[in-house]
């Protein structure tokens, strides 16, 4: 009896292979929806393309499943998580986040994981793309040295998080073992003009934030959810910089955003621009018009947006401590002409005392106006009404602090690009600065607007503030020599004159 | 006969005289699984246990006189394939190893079958938790977060390029060395810890090995290195050997000690 019904299913399944074989069929999905999905894999086997962060696999064109080979070793090593930082990372792949896995709905997925041999941990693989008991992890349990295999269908089309769940799941996944796979619908994605991909994570480190040298996990912390740093693609800088993602006016841009977690949710948005398609929790149904989306912890996102105006966009964790003091910041750069009729640039900055005016603040400023004026100006008076007009304008990207935004702004503070020339700091001003510049030994490489439409004993203030602030000690701008440069210096097209 | 017997002990006696048995425990564990609900802190009788790691020189000298423990003589059975593979030749060191390292790469049939033939036994997974839950000063250190860190610092770090020797660390407690920062080591029921002893719940074997399943039993949910002892135990068959896996040889505590 057992073995009538076993040739029965067997009669079955030869018939669906059959189905699948005959072009009419196909149109007709014919029984259950699952039927459809577990179509016969065709042709050879295909090794799957895996890329390592920013980058994504190129867009599949195949019209059948397929039946393709995943190999992804394992490996512990020992990187830089932010600049003179190191953490040993538990990695996908040698990288954080691990390799980018691109298939097809219906695809058969012939998964390998390979533990190197000098790493010391057990490690298996979740995949949240599988059905199945542990998405895999309970078959690919994998000791050091060790290889496992697993086979599984790609039912579901989606964009997915994976990640190690061995035992101890949150340490595995805090040293940063998690990826993206995409599942692509049958029909494909609408073609874009460019593809990145992106992932945050949190980690906790035995010292401080930036504190130097090799930093251990710290079990506590990440017990609190204490995170020490947040992070895109791994470690601090990753997109930043000579590193920002290269894009250009007028083309689509599409982001994978996956979140590895282990603990915080993001708050994912990019500075100036509207996702014109949001994929939330990397599903099948997009919403429009987007400012921020939420990606879970293990959870991901599909955003999409065209670039209309060039400039850099600065992608965030609108959760925004994490930004400014735990590294979730990465760029997108993109070139082309202005479009002011989008975007004008800045038009007007005036000073604007509000009820300001009879306070401190704006006190200084115009103390030091009517000296200017009566021509008895102090040095005192200079800087004093320099603090204010800096904390309207230039704090903004130098901070109050005048250390800057490391990796993004430069620090005036002790700055020796600043110091070192007089002539070419009031020439920044007002001129503005793009390019890569070396500060304190460290490069830069962003964008400064000019400042000209300030006057020039405003910009004479503001400089000998900062010359003589945060442990700089430097003689007196005078609006004389702000006139000077102004005169012999020329304005990019479109600032003030 | 009597010429066997007589070698035998000799073998036994020359092998404890380089690597002595020490005396640890009784003492009280809370187990990171426990077995049952009403084993939710397990007595471990003393018992004794080696003072180091078994080093490549006494693995050695083990498989010169069991020659079927050879790496071009075992059987595939209770072998994976880089048994004693950091090896020269199958028997000869060579110049990458030094004899006072721990030796790794050897399988749980080969730690066994050299433990009994010193006339002891792999410790069980519970006295080797016992002995390991020793700092320095304190036979049970484990809810010392400083002393738990370190360990963690460890397990989260590659195996280095090169092994450093046995007993280049302080002694713990019980007077036995490198229980912790030197290597992995077998035990006897490496692979029954996460089973039930109730065959019919068969769900459990996997229970640690994923994600939010693992945290369901658990009672000392923060001892993380505990945890990690046993995710990477559970992780092993008999026939398994890595790179950082090697064990040392315990004995039921002799009458009279």
């Amino acid at each position: 009896m057992k073995i009538n019904r076993y040739s029965v299913s067997m009669a079955l399944c030869a018939s669906l292979v059959g189905c699948n074989s005959h072009p009419n069929e196909l149109r007709s999905t014919g029984g259950s929806e699952l039927g459809a999905k577990m179509a016969a894999p065709v042709g050879e086997p295909i090794q799957a393309v895996l890329t390592q962060a920013p980058d994504v696999p190129p867009a599949i064109t195949r019209k059948s499943p397929a039946k393709v080979v995943v190999e992804i070793e394992v490996k512990e090593v020992t990187m830089p998580i932010s600049e003179g930082v190191n953490y040993t990372f538990w990695t996908f792949g040698g990288k954080v986040p691990g390799e980018f896995i691109r298939v097809r709905q219906g695809d058969t997925v012939e998964f390998h994981l390979q533990n190197h041999p000098d790493n010391k941990m057990p490690h298996n693989i979740d995949l949240h793309a599988v059905t199945g008991p542990g998405g895999g992890a309970t078959s690919t349990f994998t000791a050091p040295g060790h290889q496992t295999q697993f086979t599984f269908k790609a039912l579901n089309q989606g964009l997915y998080v994976y990640h190690c769940a061995t035992a101890p799941v949150g340490m595995h996944i805090a040293n940063g073992m998690y990826g993206l796979i995409l599942v692509e619908p049958p029909e494909g994605l609408k073609p874009v003009d460019r593809e990145y991909y992106v992932m945050q994570g949190d980690f906790y480190t035995v010292g401080k934030y930036r504190e130097k040298g090799l930093q251990p996990f710290d079990m506590q912390k990440a017990i609190e959810e204490n995170a020490t740093y947040v992070l895109f693609n791994g470690s601090e800088g990753s997109m930043v910089g000579e590193k920002a993602l290269p894009a250009k006016v007028g083309e689509t841009i599409r982001l994978f955003v996956g979140n590895g977690g282990p603990n915080l949710v993001s708050s994912f948005h990019v500075i100036g621009e509207i996702f014109d398609k949001v994929y939330p929790e990397g599903g099948s149904h997009y919403q429009e018009n987007v400012q921020t989306t939420l990606i879970p912890s293990g959870g991901a996102a599909i955003v999409e947006f065209r670039l209309e105006v060039p400039g850099t966009y600065i992608i965030v964790d609108h959760s925004i401590f994490r930004t400014f003091n735990k590294g979730a910041l990465g760029m997108l750069k993109a070139t082309g002409d202005e479009v002011t009729a989008i975007y004008s640039g800045k038009e007007v900055d005036d000073v604007y005392l509000g009820d300001k005016a009879a306070s401190g603040s704006g006190k200084a400023v115009a103390k030091a106006t009517a000296e200017m004026k009566s021509g008895t100006l102090t040095l005192e008076s200079q800087i004093a009404a320099g603090e204010a007009l800096f904390k309207g304008t230039c704090s903004t990207c130098h901070m109050e602090t005048g250390l800057g935004v490391p990796s993004v702004f430069p620090p005036l503070a002790k700055s020796d690009f600043l110091m070192n020339d007089k002539a070419r700091s009031i020439g920044v001003v007002l001129n503005g600065l793009s390019g890569a510049v070396t500060v304190n030994g460290t490069k830069f490489n962003s964008v400064m607007p000019p400042m000209s439409q300030l006057n020039d004993d405003e910009i004479a203030n503001i400089l000998t503030y900062v010359r003589n602030s945060w442990g700089n000690k430097g003689t007196a701008v005078t609006a004389a020599e702000v006139t000077a440069v102004r005169a012999s210096s020329k304005r990019p097209p479109g600032a003030a004159e | 006969m009597i010429w066997l017997i007589l070698s035998l002990m000799l073998t036994q006696e020359r092998a404890l005289t380089e690597n002595p048995m020490i005396l640890a425990g009784p003492g009280i564990l809370r187990p990171f699984y426990p077995p049952s609900e009403s084993e939710k802190e397990i007595k471990v009788e003393a018992f004794e246990l080696q003072q180091h790691a078994v080093t490549n020189a006494e693995f050695l000298k083990f498989v010169m006189e069991k020659p079927k423990w050879r790496r071009d003589k075992v059987s595939p059975l209770f072998v994976d394939s880089t048994y004693l593979s950091l090896w020269e030749s199958p028997t000869r060191l060579g110049k990458q190893i030094s004899p006072k390292q721990p030796v790794v790469f050897v399988s749980w049939f080969a730690a066994k079958a050299y433990c009994e033939s010193i006339g002891a036994r792999l410790p069980t997974h519970f006295e080797w938790e016992l002995a390991a839950a020793a700092s320095e000063a304190q036979a049970d250190s484990r809810s010392d977060m400083t002393w738990r860190q370190k360990i963690l610092d460890w397990y989260g770090k590659p195996a280095p390029e090169r092994l450093p020797n046995v007993m280049g660390n302080k002694p713990n407690f019980w007077g036995l060395y490198d229980l912790h920062g030197l290597i992995w080591e077998w035990v006897q029921d490496f692979n029954s810890i996460l089973l039930s002893s109730d065959s019919r719940e068969a769900g459990k074997l996997d229970q640690a090995k994923f994600c939010g399943a693992g945290a369901i039993g658990a009672s000392e949910t923060d001892d993380y290195p505990s945890f990690m002892r046993l995710g990477f135990l559970s992780s092993l068959e008999a026939a398994y050997t890595t790179k950082t896996l090697g064990f040392r040889c315990a004995k039921d505590r002799m009458k009279g000690k």
